[in-house]
């Protein structure tokens, strides 16, 4: 009698103790997901604050740099496809965000044949602006690669892979920009 | 990171026990030697007691310590964008929850330091003289050092252990001056009954002795690990471990002047204030280590910085290796993961060094000197030669001439020049909506200054004539109304 009493006891006990670390572990990859969600919505941000930040540098440079129309068009375009790639997976966007990144790189390149440009007060702002908005791009893609790594980590990992199958969590993709600087070699122009 | 921040709360922990434990026994020895029956407790009592009383003190003007170092000005991002951005690109490499406030000091002494024993009160304050001296790298190596204070909860056990080793020091102190001053005057008061065993009178003494030293130097050992845990927390934050390293060789190269500092705050500095003070006589950082040091030596620091081969912990870990030869800098499960985490080999983003134009040291120094004027609610009013005219809150006058071109210059009227637009007017004009809710009524066709809403100094030119203008502080846009005609 007493016997199986303690069989039945240290069952329940095993069901506890396996029901509260499932528990534990749901939440842990439920915190996880939220946090690159979160991570993500960062780098949204920061995207709308170099979209936002554009049409400016391109308004006080325009007076100065007359005959550099491709370079304006190019950075405009690349700006409006980066925003219309906003909706889309995070491939799309980061390709879309990295066109535009080059397009601005080349248009910095420019403005150094400009040295009145380049004193101008107004655009020296808008330079420590653009300067700021790149590094808390990359800044918040990397803290978005860090969280995603850890978050997909657990997902693939004994015991947690196991939860994140039975509760469908899904892997999330990483935000890589290629360097397309590095393949392309930079145009002369005469 | 935040493994990390698990493995600095259960160390942290263990901290605290030790000291806990080094407290209770210094109390309960020094009342078992007082009262011998049961005086232990009391003893254990009073130790208590005096830890929880000092720690409500830090607990709540911990936070307040920014205040308490001097001259510190809060900066937003109209009054020092860089700072500003550079602070909240940090935030953002953190994931840090909510932004710091951001502090100058007004001290030629390079130095940094981060506060805020509750997350959502931290705060990270730099010295005009950093501003100046620093590039926008080595700037950002620093400000990403006292993030990581921040994220790391350094502030909150580094105050709470000052709090422990505090008490420790005053029991000790207290008991010994107690026995030399007093003699054994006390004990034949009260009577050979409870008069306690000498040996046990001895033994209190020795240790009472010790336990601030043996405190001490774990508080100290421990305050210097945070500091090399800051530095590789900041590397992997910015990926660009050789702003750090640069920064530290300038403050430790240029120490001059010493800043307002307390036992407790030392450990939150990027460089021991203390050292510093001494380190201005010339001397090689190296020499200057010791036990009591809350700071590991600044030239170990940078070389274990330029070693760096990747910007993750194991990495940190090995070039700390190379120079100590002891292992445990890094908790083991934050070595597990041995993700390779690439340097940049500058700034993030598509602006290379040269790109970026650095303002210069001539020209850091007027803008801090400006803004730390501007705090002490000096009046910029702008001439129409170029000059930038300073004028202090006391002048007493509402015009003064260009010291350069002699123009007369209006100050800005002591009400704000500028009014929120009232009821009637707001409707008269109504279809611009909210947008234009400041007005400024011109009262001649000369030259006019007025001040903004936010405070910012507005001047209008006798030319100037469009209806409207942008404050450059706040942004927002000021209708400008001419008395005779609403053009």
């Amino acid at each position: 009698m007493w016997s199986i009493l303690i069989f039945l006891g240290i069952l329940v006990a095993i069901a506890v103790i396996l029901f509260l670390a499932i528990i534990g572990i749901y939440n842990g990859l439920v915190g996880l997901r939220n946090r690159v969600k979160n991570a993500w919505s960062q780098i949204d941000v920061q995207l709308k604050r170099r979209h936002d930040l554009i049409p400016n540098l391109v308004e006080t440079a325009k007076g100065y740099m007359q005959h550099e129309r491709e370079t304006f068009i190019r950075v405009t375009e690349a700006r409006a496809k980066a925003m219309g790639a906003g909706s889309g997976s995070v491939k799309d966007v980061a390709q879309a965000e990295s066109g535009l990144s080059d397009a601005l790189a080349k248009f910095l390149l420019t403005v150094e044949n400009y040295p009145e440009l380049k004193a101008n007060e107004n655009f020296l702002r808008l330079q420590e602006e653009l300067t700021s908005t790149e590094n808390r791009i990359a800044y918040a893609r990397q803290a978005y690669n860090d969280d995603v790594l850890l978050y997909n980590n657990k997902i693939e990992m004994f015991p947690s892979n196991i939860i994140a199958g039975m509760f469908q969590f899904l892997k999330s993709e990483f935000f890589q920009i290629e360097n397309a600087k590095e393949r392309e070699t930079p145009q002369v122009k005469f | 990171m935040w493994e990390l921040i698990e493995n600095n709360k259960r160390r942290s922990f263990w901290l605290f026990v030790c000291l806990f434990v080094v407290l209770t026994t210094l109390g309960g020895l020094i009342g078992a030697s007082f009262l011998p029956p049961d005086g232990a407790w009391w003893g254990i009592g009073l130790a208590v007691l005096l830890t929880l009383i000092l720690g409500v003190v830090a607990y709540w003007a911990g936070d307040d310590i920014v205040m308490s170092v001097g001259q510190a000005t809060m900066i937003t991002k109209g009054t020092n964008p860089q700072l500003y951005n550079i602070v909240e690109e940090m935030q953002i490499a953190a994931g840090f929850g909510r932004m710091p406030e951001v502090y100058i000091v007004a001290d030629d002494a390079m130095n940094a330091f981060a506060t805020g024993i509750r997350p959502e009160k931290s705060a990270i304050a730099v010295t005009s003289g950093l501003v100046e001296n620093l590039s926008r790298d080595e700037l950002q190596g620093v400000v990403a050092h006292e993030m990581s204070h921040i994220v790391n909860r350094d502030v909150l056990f580094m105050t709470f252990s000052g709090v422990l080793l505090g008490s420790i020091t005053m029991l000790s102190e207290g008991f010994l001056r107690g026995i030399f001053y007093t003699g054994g005057s006390r004990r034949s008061k009260l009577g050979s009954s409870s008069r306690s065993h000498p040996a046990l009178i001895l033994i209190t003494i020795i240790f009472a002795l010790l336990a601030p030293l043996l405190a001490k130097i774990f508080y100290f050992a421990i305050s210097r690990k945070r500091e090399y845990l800051a530095d590789a927390t900041a590397v992997r934050l910015t990926r660009y471990p050789e702003g750090l390293a640069g920064a530290l060789e300038k403050i430790a190269g240029g120490a001059n002047g010493i800043m307002n500092y307390n036992r407790f705050t030392a450990p939150l500095f990027i460089i021991d204030p203390q050292e510093m003070a001494i380190a201005g006589d010339g001397q090689d950082g190296k020499k200057l280590f010791s036990i009591g040091s809350t700071h590991p030596p600044v030239n170990e620091r940078i070389q274990i910085l330029r070693k760096l081969s990747g910007a993750s912990y194991r990495d940190y870990q090995s070039a700390f290796m190379s120079f100590k030869k002891e292992g445990d800098l890094i908790p083991d499960r934050m070595l597990r993961d041995k993700t390779a985490v690439p340097l940049r080999k500058g700034v993030p983003g598509p602006i290379q060094p040269g790109g970026t134009v650095e303002p210069t040291k001539k020209q850091k120094t007027r803008d801090i000197g400006d803004l730390l004027m501007a705090a002490g609610g000096f009046i910029f009013l702008p001439c129409a030669c170029g000059l930038k005219v300073k004028i202090p809150p006391t002048l007493g006058r509402n015009s003064i001439p260009c010291p350069r071109c002699g123009r007369i210059l209006f100050l800005p009227a002591v009400t704000p020049g500028v009014a929120h637009a009232d009821g009637d007017a707001g409707k008269k004009l109504g279809t611009d909506g909210e947008e234009s809710t400041l007005v400024y009524e011109r009262r001649s066709d000369s030259w006019e200054s007025f001040a903004c809403d936010c405070g910012y100094p507005i001047q209008l030119s006798p030319l100037f004539s469009a209806n409207a203008i942008q404050c450059r502080n706040c942004k927002k846009k000021i209708e400008i109304r001419y008395p005779n005609t609403t053009r």
